[in-house]
């Protein structure tokens, strides 16, 4: 019997260790402030929420991307509601198995935010920025393989070839 | 070479995303009337309400989350603001053969079930909401009685809770065109699922 317990005890530490930390962020000037500001690498920011299909259909590539591509860090943020977090986001990352790192942007007050990132998007997910420094390139518009996520990150690193 | 392709067809294809969301109604465009059928068989123009103010469209549907969590409030605003004269019009722009929750029974099930207080419409053959030039669900658009376009977008700025909305920028709207003034702002970006159109054959 006391070694069920160890066995339980030793299966839930090994998964919260693997789950991963999803950070959240109540307000857009947090985020601002601590993720689009960063400026030690290139970013490929990918908008998207556990209720939107098309989001979920490009994130293989993105995870792939986050996988084979080195150079880039993938961020996916989420834009679901704060208290769907626990019952809907995190199981959600567990299934697919998500290694790229994952936060929750909840601030609903879209009029005053998305401009902040592109002034003509229109909100529709899922959208991609990819950022390095001041420089950014902003697409609204999914990914419907691997390859045309990399040339669009490609355009992004090497804008002349 | 492939790269190249592939690139100018990925811009190519952002080219048309934004040529479609750049047509629809601006703010002063007048709207066009239309003859939809509703849950209860009917069928409804704006042009049946000869004593309306004017006119809220609400583009929306049965189970895009957005769509959900505005319902109560849609039907709050319907409610309110019959008694003031404006006539709240609801069109369901989707496809069902792409989105099989808005088949036409599963909408008069949802009208049912919610008491929807207004009329629920579809937009057959998708030809009304492309003209509108709505993209979401929900989207809303503020006719007066001659159908001039007065607002265009969002509800409210927080679709997850009502209670801690800041700014009811619909019912802003409705009360500066009530005042004969120009609604500010007269267009807000409207945050929802993106309108399940016909697919191409």
């Amino acid at each position: 019997m006391k070694k069920i317990y160890v066995l339980l005890f030793l299966l839930a530490g090994n998964l919260l260790l693997q789950a991963q930390e999803i950070k959240v962020y109540e307000k857009f000037d947090a985020f601002q402030k601590e993720v689009l500001k960063a400026n030690d690498t290139i970013y490929v920011i990918n908008f998207c929420a556990t209720w939107c299909g098309p989001c979920i259909k490009e994130l293989p590539h993105f995870e792939k991307l986050h996988t084979d591509n080195k150079k880039v860090k993938v961020i996916l943020v989420s834009l679901d509601s704060r208290k769907d977090l626990e019952k809907k986001l995190i199981p959600f990352v567990k299934k697919k198995k998500i290694t790229a790192e994952v936060l929750l942007l909840s601030d609903k007050d879209y009029n005053t935010w998305l401009p902040k990132i592109d002034k003509n998007w229109s909100g529709s997910i899922p959208a991609t920025l990819i950022l390095m420094g001041k420089q950014q390139l902003f697409a609204e518009t999914d990914f419907e393989s691997y390859e045309q996520l990399n040339t669009f990150v490609t355009s992004f690193i090497h804008p002349n070839n | 070479m492939k790269v190249l392709s592939l690139l100018i067809f990925f811009f190519s294809s952002l080219f048309v995303g934004e040529t479609t969301v750049s047509t629809g109604y601006q703010p002063g465009d007048k709207a066009t009337d239309f003859k939809l059928k509703g849950v209860d068989g009917k069928m409804v123009s704006m042009s049946d309400y000869k004593d309306a103010k004017g006119f809220i469209v609400v583009f929306t549907c049965n189970t895009c989350p957005f769509a959900v969590k505005y319902e109560n409030r849609i039907n709050d605003l319907a409610k309110k603001y019959k008694k003031q004269g404006y006539v709240l019009l609801a069109i369901n722009p989707n496809d069902p053969a792409v989105q099989p929750d808005d088949t036409y029974e599963l909408m008069q099930a949802k009208a049912k079930d919610k008491k929807f207080a207004f009329p629920y419409l579809v937009d057959e053959g998708q030809k009304i909401y492309p003209q509108y030039g709505a993209t979401k669900t929900p989207h809303v658009f503020l006719l007066d009685k001659n159908l001039v376009v007065h607002y265009i977008g969002a509800i409210d700025d927080n679709v997850d809770d009502a209670s801690a909305v800041k700014e009811k920028y619909l019912e802003n709207a409705i009360a500066a065109l009530d005042k004969g003034e120009a609604p500010s702002p007269a267009v807000t970006k409207a945050i929802g699922c993106s309108i399940k159109a016909k697919k191409k054959s």
